[in-house]
């Protein structure tokens, strides 16, 4: 391969993971406030299917977009709904809207299946797109990519920089702090579930009008509950996500070449990737066996390993909160 | 700024947490709050802090009356608290804990609050390193940075809860130190929530005493310890004739056993059960002896030194190969831990019991639970949920699924929260394993019952086991002090 | 019947009532209306003896797998995994079908038992990923869905293709020996439903009757406690879980034993996802699953019917499944005295 090839496989690389960027991102948000939305699969199914026909309606791409936001913060409202006012298993719901999300999707979309729509079109960004190696990769893409590539940077600046995300941060760490200081937590949940929940249906419809255009039946299956544990993998940062999702991007690109390289080598290690690696990733950031192994290393570089390859969720991630009377002295 | 609470009335169900309680704190001076467990002192704080909401009564600030609906409105007007465990956010580090809420402006001034932290942390003394996290830091760095968080949002009255369990001398010191100066010169009012009495007659000037929920005395600073004492614990009767059951030989021994976990370090502790014996541990909240208790158990790992049990060394073994080898272990929290809720009498009696097979013989477990209800005074029938039970027959049916017989039971509270008969019916029964050669190591805040129960006696504070004394030849001034931190 | 219980039967049945109105707009949707549609999914379960034994043998695997189920819920697990140990238990089957020369009356057996260790090995496969890698059962499940998949495709299209070439649509046929006596000429096998019956009874049984059961139970409404109390939480799971994807894995056997003549490319087609609901549906007690399975089975073959009628996607009938629990889930605990609130001073 040579150097402009490798270069089109980064830039292939970044525009594939877009997706599970903005998923990541609207994900990470959720689940720092404290709240899990198990539903993203169904979600980015039925975003996706909706922000294409949408889009195909309006003849515009933000029309489908939009769209695949509101189905998102539709699902990630009854998500929230259920968990903190009815009180009921957020798990089971967001299950549930996980498999009605895909049959919605297939049953809806069924008309509109495998028929052209509109696209977003490319947009390289003059001069900056000339630069060597970077130029062509990160922007030499379209919009949807640069809104990922922002959405990443802008996140990151709003948990870690700015009072609202420290908030948010502090709801699903100490939500008893929090209320203490004057947040209220549960409608600080439920707003960010909200804007998580829109965030993952864009990420839908990324993908039905950028990555692989258009509509079928099952067209993001997997990609949602990849995301999750991303979402987890990063260590529940939007840059640490990020790179998470550029390297599932990577490994699937990475399999597809070996695959054309090696075609006596079975397609099944082409597909078993993503979720080999998904497993391998969970059980880095979170297993005792690489608590021992860090423990073998050099005593000076424990402490930075340590930062890089374990994860600690928000503290009161999945944990209801009611600032009732507690009898005690 | 003058603090004053009318009528102060709260419950919790059945329980008069605060029944009337009326007091007057001027400014500028530092009051100490004194009770044993359960008097109510922290509830009465949380009332003055907004985090509760009283059922009746008033607060009065400066003459105007106020009315809180969270511990922000509290702030806002100038009343802040820091708890025992600080309200703070692990995860974060120093700086961003300080800008939780500080005010509301959308960027995060970094620069700004790290020269407030700095400039509040030289005026009173403290060493404040603003980038680390807050999960690193001890309790005692983390009470200083509630003092100056709470500073520079403006209170004016300061509640400490229980502020010196489990820090050092020398942040003691310092805290004290910088509490005299935010009274004497900047005219703050502050309130200690404390059980050392030594801690309150070196810090504070005025001293209100809690017993049941109401006050039940006041004094100036200096006051004799031994009146304070009495205050705060009722009159304790002369214990009755129980002949000593203790036999040769032991049943548990601690070697030098010393546990750390997130919130306490216990020093080494060297203790001897006997056969027949009943060893009672005494302590307010946070003080060691339920960690104690629990490594005893083997569910918390212990840091140096070794648990015997007879002549053999459980220091390593798990909880269920210790329960297995006669030990029991009876929780407080009934329904959190020692029961589980959903399921009925029969069926804890199922799960406890040894002869149950893998099919289970209903007919027969009816009928043993039957007649497990009836001697241990039950009121509940088999198929009750142990969730409908009230606590006092929870607490039975806790005792109720204990095996027999056993060579040691360790307790948590055995008779919190029972009335007088339940708890003398209790405790007959706990005679009856220790009259087989049983021992029992149990913890307890009721004073009365460790002097009245017990063979021996030792209290902990601040992670430190005192002396051991004899239950018959105890008062309750002694075990005040100890339970305070006297020697 | 008290009357606390008719308005909960009644409430119950009004949330059926707007899962089936939201299902009839759909319907609506694209004009088709609602009696029509309705209409052709009952036919196409019920309409002649084919379509009731189809729903039957759709209903076997769905049932074995809801029962294993309620063994992992009560534990407190999230099986999800149980899709993939029913397509472990039908390739474990299908390997025995394929390369073991034995009588039927030997065969048979070995393979429903080969598939049941399977699809418990597959299951303790999870469990293990938990308790070791710290792999939540959810991600664990899923990974393992989708790798049993995989593994099926491979062997469909590579070792085990027919003889004729890889069509990817399934296997070489099984022979005759190797499969489930069936009842004439139906892909149906009795011995199915008397097995399924004695799953739901076995089910029943070990939570109502036996140590394993109660301890179970214990660990999942208070693992604190159950552990206080003596049961050792890790190894309870890992039994739970094994138990479910046993019987999962007979489903899967069942499946391909009897109503297929070959290891499909999708030979669970989503009944392990589907189980999941019925078992939500009915609220964790063992006794009703077969019925609410009976009931999604119809409604699923049924819509197949619809969608040759109507041409609109059979995907139809898995809406109605899921609208009925979310809104079950969601609402079906409300608390009476929300509708009718009595002013009374505590």
């Amino acid at each position: 391969m040579n150097e402009s090839e490798f270069v089109r496989a980064l830039a292939s690389i970044l525009l594939q993971a877009t997706p599970l960027m903005i998923a990541v991102c609207g994900e990470t948000i959720t689940e720092r406030a404290g709240l899990v939305n198990l539903s993203l699969d169904g979600t980015m199914l039925l975003a996706a299917m909706t922000g294409f026909v949408a889009g195909l309606y309006a003849d515009s791409v933000l029309a489908g977009f939009l769209a695949a936001a509101l189905v998102g913060a539709l699902f990630a409202a009854v998500v929230a709904f259920g968990s903190i006012r009815l009180r009921q298993d957020p798990f089971a719901i967001g299950f549930v809207l996980t498999l009605l999300g895909d049959d919605l999707s297939a049953y809806l979309g069924q008309n509109f299946t495998r028929i052209p729509g509109p696209t977003v079109s490319h947009l390289g960004i003059p001069l900056l797109k000339d630069l060597p190696l970077f130029g062509p990769v990160f922007f030499d893409q379209d919009p949807v990519v640069y809104f990922s590539l922002l959405l990443v940077g802008v996140t990151w600046w709003f948990l870690f920089r700015t009072q609202p995300g420290l908030r948010l941060r502090s709801a699903g760490e100490r939500p008893e702090a929090a209320y203490a200081r004057g947040v209220a937590v549960n409608r600080l949940r439920a707003v960010y579930a909200l804007v998580g929940g829109a965030l993952v249906g864009v990420a839908g419809a990324a993908y039905s009008l950028d990555i692989k255009i258009g509509w079928s039946e099952g067209h993001t299956r997997g990609l949602g509950w990849i995301a999750l544990a991303i979402v987890i993998f990063g260590g529940w940062s939007p840059v640490r996500g990020a790179l998470g999702a550029m390297l599932f991007g990577a490994s699937k690109s990475l399999a597809q070449v070996l695959q054309s390289r090696f075609p006596q080598v079975s397609v099944v290690a082409f597909n078993a990737t993503p979720w080999v690696l998904m497993i391998g990733v969970l059980i880095l950031v979170g297993s005792d066996a690489t608590e021992r192994l860090i423990g073998l290393a050099p005593r000076r570089s424990q402490a930075p390993l340590r930062r890089l390859l374990r994860v600690t969720s928000p503290r009161a991630l999945g944990k209801p909160f009611a600032p009732g009377e507690s009898g005690e002295d | 700024m003058r603090v004053e609470l009318r009528d102060i009335r709260k419950h919790f169900g059945a329980v008069k947490a605060n029944d009337g309680i009326s007091i007057e704190l001027e400014a500028g001076r530092v009051y100490g709050l004194l009770g044993e467990n359960g008097a109510g002192k922290t509830t009465l704080m949380k009332v003055l802090s907004g985090f509760h909401k009283p059922d009746s009564g008033e607060i009065i600030l400066d003459g105007e009356p106020a009315h809180f609906g969270s511990p922000a409105q509290a702030q806002g007007s100038g009343v802040g608290m820091i708890y025992q465990d600080p309200l703070d956010i692990p995860a974060v580090r120093v700086v961003e804990n300080y800008l939780l809420g500080h005010d509301s402006q959308v960027t995060l001034r970094f620069a700004a609050a790290v020269r407030e932290l700095k400039e509040y942390a030289g005026q009173l003394g403290f060493a404040v390193n603003p980038q680390e996290y807050i999960e690193n830091l001890s309790l005692g760095e983390r009470q200083q940075l509630e003092l100056i968080r709470l500073l520079a949002l403006g209170a004016q009255v300061l509640v400490l809860d229980e502020p010196t369990t489990g820090i050092s001398a020398e942040q003691k010191e310092l805290l004290f130190s910088s509490i005299r100066k935010l009274a004497k010169d900047e005219g703050k009012t502050v309130i200690l929530v404390s059980h050392k009495l030594a801690d309150v007659q070196d810090l504070c000037q005025h001293v209100i005493v809690l017993r049941r929920g109401k006050v039940v005395g006041q004094a100036d600073v200096p006051c004799p310890t031994d009146e304070l004492v009495r205050m705060m614990f009722e009159e304790i009767p002369p214990r009755s004739q129980r002949p000593s059951q203790v036999q040769e030989g032991v049943v548990l021994e601690l070697h030098e056993v010393s546990i750390t976990t997130e919130h306490l370090s216990l020093e080494p502790v060297d203790l001897v059960v006997r056969p027949g014996e009943v060893f009672g541990l005494a302590g307010l909240e946070g003080s060691g002896q339920r960690q104690l208790l629990q490594a005893c158990a083997r569910l918390i790992p212990v840091r140096g030194g070794q648990i015997l049990l007879g002549s053999q060394n459980v220091t390593r073994w798990s909880y269920q190969r210790l329960r297995e080898s006669g030990v029991a272990y009876v929780p407080a929290a009934r329904l959190e831990e020692g029961l589980v809720p959903g399921l009925s009498l029969t069926e804890h009696v199922a799960l406890t019991s040894e002869e149950t097979s893998f099919v289970i013989d209903w007919p027969a477990l009816h009928q043993e639970t039957r007649r497990r209800i009836d001697r241990y005074q039950i009121v509940g029938r088999p198929e009750t949920r142990v969730d409908a039970l009230s606590g006092g027959n929870q607490q039975r049916t806790l005792y109720a699924l204990l095996r027999s017989p056993l060579r040691l039971i360790l307790l948590e509270h055995p008779t919190r929260g029972l009335d007088v008969r339940s708890a003398e019916w209790i405790w007959q029964l706990l005679f009856e394993h220790v009259g087989s050669g049983g021992a029992i190591l149990y913890l307890s805040a009721d004073l009365d019952e460790l002097v009245e129960r017990s063979d021996r006696i030792a209290a902990f504070s601040g992670g430190v086991m005192s002396r051991v004394v004899r239950a018959d030849q105890a008062t309750a001034e002694e075990l005040g002090h100890l339970i305070g931190g006297g020697r | 019947m008290s009357k606390a219980r008719l308005l909960r039967l009644l409430w119950l049945t009004g949330l059926v009532g707007v899962a089936l109105a939201v299902t009839g707009g759909l319907l609506a949707i694209f004009g088709v209306s609602p009696a029509q549609g309705f209409g052709a999914i009952l036919r196409g379960a019920f309409g002649d003896a084919p379509r009731i034994l189809s729903v039957t043998a759709f209903w076997v695997p769905l049932t074995l797998a809801a029962a294993g189920l309620v063994i992992s819920f009560t534990a407190g697990l999230w099986n999800i995994g149980v899709e993939g140990q029913i397509v472990m238990g039908a390739v474990a089957a299908s390997w025995l079908a394929l390369k073991l020369d034995a009588p039927q009356g030997i065969l048979v057996p070995l393979e429903i038992l080969a598939a049941m260790a399977a699809g418990g090995l597959w299951a303790a496969l999870t469990g293990v990923l938990k308790t070791r890698g710290k792999v939540h059962e959810i991600f664990g499940g899923l990974a393992l869905n989708n790798l049993a998949v995989i593994l099926t495709n491979y062997l469909i299209s590579g070792p085990w293709q027919p003889p004729e070439g890889g069509t990817f649509r399934g296997t070489q046929p099984f022979p005759d020996k190797a499969m489930l006596p069936l009842l004439g000429e139906s892909r149906v096998s009795p011995i199915s439903l008397l097995i399924t019956g004695l799953a739901i009874l076995a089910v029943f049984y070990l939570l109502r009757g036996t140590i394993w059961g109660l301890r179970l139970k214990a660990l999942g409404k208070s693992p604190r406690a159950a552990f206080l109390l003596g049961v050792s939480s890790e190894r309870q799971a890992l039994l739970a879980l094994m138990f479910c994807g046993a019987l999962a894995g007979l489903g899967g056997a069942v499946r391909v034993l009897s109503w297929f003549d070959s290891l499909r490319q999708s030979i669970s087609g989503g009944i392990g996802y589907l189980a999941l609901l019925v078992v939500m549906l009915s609220g964790f007690r063992v006794l009703l699953v077969p019925f609410i399975s009976f009931f999604f089975s119809a409604v699923l073959n049924g819509s197949i019917s619809l969608q040759l009628r109507t041409q609109l996607h059979s995907s139809l009938g898995g809406i109605l499944a899921g609208i009925l629990v979310l809104l079950v889930l969601l609402f079906g605990e409300v608390r009476l005295r929300r509708i009718f609130p009595r002013r009374r001073r505590e």
